[in-house]
């Protein structure tokens, strides 16, 4: 009979074990102690979650006591500053897709072009050098890329281009073009990875019948690695929308309803940083819209992480 | 006799549609080659033009005195001081409860729907806008928490500490990611062998997991304080915004940080406080980015091992 069997078969040494084991723990105090310290760490990601759903929902809700939600949702005309107040949400929301309508229209060829060379045309040498150049542009403090939106893209490039009366100082394109590249590396990075987890056999069989590299990489891996790169874009799409300084400071503060790329404009990061810029008083309207649009803003990249998250894990268990 | 004419020349050049597809494919490389350098030539690009604007403007003096209304009387002295209080203190209370955390998911939880909860939590904590953080910060943190009466959170104001502790919440997610991938990187023979010689669960992540697992927290943290350190949005929403002409000497002080002096500049229209950005942007430049040099040659040094 094994040590196991007896055990089963008497609850006896079961309980017996048992209170072994916790005398064991009991002895080293040191240890309960740690591991309670650690549980408690792991519980501060749970509460930041909390806290954040707890304050962002909670004046919120004290928004739609005052504010109906039917003018929110139902209305198109966002106007917080100055009387008469509305709030239609979607100037905001036009706002926030117009800078990502734009700026993935850049970023996601030229991204994906990028990663496709990393991944199936460079060197490894080349790519052990380049690659981290491109990560360098994530780590660009957005403030940074801000002042180059106004400064350069605005001033120096698209002005003298197109001319001073077509394009308005504060504009969606100048935003756009420098978020394009802030995204350039999430889109390239990401999914130079997927690419490269595409097992060899797949390319070595489409060599074999004859393939080149460009219809390798076009027709087998590019089509291998999909779900990676949607994840990648979905990533990419979430850093825009929730991205602040640049819009605050190239794209302008007049809530707009179009797509149109040389128009003054705002986001909905770009009301939440002038709102806090000001000084609304606690309980005010203005105050409580703050919280009103970051539930908004909280919900897409909310929905469009968790759709990442869904899409990464998938494309894990194809391969592993 | 003449050698027999072949009937035929033979080449082994392609032609018709196999070569235009060879060239296309030959094509294609410079194509998609242009286009990563698109990346790197915006960052010569950026580099060239701030290094041109504000070069000139950066001495010592640009340093180390305080703000001002006039453009070339103003300096960075309490933006750096700032950012120097917030990023100590913000590193010294995400490092150990990012650590635990990844410590206390890979060791100790229980594997199960809970774990999972809290991995699924984390990975959507990381995708949070920095200025809903700053939101946080301002409803939790600044103005006080309280629940049913009781003031769980006292209010701080837009301090130091409510700074810290916000950029705290927001750089957590990414570091605790990184130290669960570091730990899983220790291999499990080491594990394995010092439990078998009976030491304790916590001896042996003392003793052997975390000091393998140091490189990979390192490369992590190292990221994540280069992007507390150019964060802008999430301490303005607290209240950073501040005119600060004074060295701050304690934590409940109000502050400012070296990329909101730069956001302040750029906004205003004289010439030379744009001169004054561009100045404050090599010295935040040169600080995040040599940041993530330190991190690329840390992950670089130990993954060759």
């Amino acid at each position: 009979m094994s040590a196991n069997q007896a055990l089963r078969d008497s609850p006896d040494a079961v309980s017996q074990l048992q209170r072994k084991m916790r005398k064991s723990l009991r002895s080293r105090p040191f240890e309960v102690l740690i591991i309670g310290a650690l549980w408690l760490c792991g519980m501060i990601s749970v509460l930041t979650t909390a806290l954040i759903i707890f304050t962002l929902f909670g004046e919120t809700a004290a928004f739609f006591g005052e504010i109906a939600v039917t003018e929110f949702f139902f209305t198109t005309q966002w106007q917080a500053l100055f009387e008469p107040q509305t709030f239609g949400i979607w100037e905001l929301v036009a706002g926030t897709l117009n800078v990502l309508l734009w700026s993935l229209l850049f970023a996601v060829p030229i991204g994906l072009a990028a990663a496709v060379y990393l991944s199936e045309y460079a060197h490894p040498n080349v790519r052990r050098l380049l690659k981290p150049i491109l990560e360098a542009l994530a780590g660009v403090p957005t403030v940074v890329y801000a002042f180059f939106a106004l400064t350069f893209v605005t001033e120096d490039f698209l002005r003298p281009l197109l001319g001073n009366e077509r394009v308005p100082i504060f504009n969606a394109f100048s935003a756009s073009l420098i978020m394009a590249v802030m995204i350039l590396p999430t889109i390239a990075s990401v999914s130079e990875d997927a690419m490269s987890n595409v097992p060899r056999d797949l390319r070595e069989a489409a060599y074999g019948l004859g393939s080149t590299r460009l219809e390798v990489a076009f027709k087998v891996v590019f089509p291998a690695a999909l779900s990676g790169i949607i994840a990648a874009i979905l990533l990419a799409i979430a850093r825009v929308i929730g991205e602040t300084m640049i819009v605050a400071v190239a794209a302008g503060s007049t809530p707009n309803l179009t797509l149109m790329p040389l128009e003054s404009i705002q986001t909905m990061t770009g009301y939440m940083l002038q709102i806090a810029l000001g000084d609304a008083g606690r309980g005010t309207t203005q105050y409580t819209s703050l919280f009103a649009v970051a539930s908004t803003l909280f919900i897409f990249t909310f929905i469009i992480n968790v759709i990442a998250t869904i899409i990464v894990n998938r494309f894990r268990e194809a391969y592993d | 006799m003449t050698s027999p004419e072949l009937p035929v020349e033979i080449s082994l050049r392609a032609e018709g549609p196999v070569a235009r597809r060879q060239m296309l494919s030959r094509a294609s490389r410079y194509v998609l080659l242009g286009a990563t350098l698109i990346g790197v030539g915006v960052l010569a690009f950026l580099t060239y033009d701030v290094v041109r604007t504000g070069g000139g403007r950066l001495d010592w003096d640009f340093l180390t005195t305080y703000p001002s209304r006039r453009a070339a009387d103003a300096g960075l002295r309490s933006s750096i001081l700032g950012t120097a209080w917030v990023m100590a203190l913000t590193v010294s209370l995400a490092i150990p409860v990012a650590v635990g955390t990844a410590i206390f998911m890979e060791e100790f939880a229980p594997k199960g729907k809970a774990l999972s909860v809290i991995r699924l939590n984390i990975a959507n904590l990381a995708g949070v806008p920095s200025i809903i953080y700053g939101i946080l910060g301002l409803a939790v943190f600044v103005r006080g928490f309280e629940l049913g009466g009781i003031q769980l959170i006292p209010a701080l104001g837009p301090s130091i500490i409510a700074g810290a502790l916000t950029l705290a919440l927001m750089i957590l997610p990414m570091t605790v990611i990184a130290s669960v991938e570091a730990i899983r990187q220790v291999p499990p023979s080491l594990r394995d062998g010092s439990l078998a010689l009976g030491a304790s669960r916590w001896q042996t992540v003392w003793h052997h997991t975390l000091p393998g697992a140091v490189p990979g927290i390192m490369t992590g943290t190292i990221l994540a304080v280069a992007r507390a350190a150019g964060e802008t949005a999430a301490l303005i929403v607290i209240g950073a915004f501040a005119f600060i002409a004074f060295d701050n000497s304690s934590i409940n002080d109000s502050f400012t940080v070296v990329p909101i002096q730069i956001y302040n500049w750029t906004t205003l229209p004289q010439e030379a406080f744009r001169v004054n950005a561009s100045a404050g942007i090599i010295v935040l430049m040169v600080a995040v980015l040599s940041l993530n040099l330190i991190a690329v040659l840390i992950r670089e040094r130990f993954s060759r091992k």
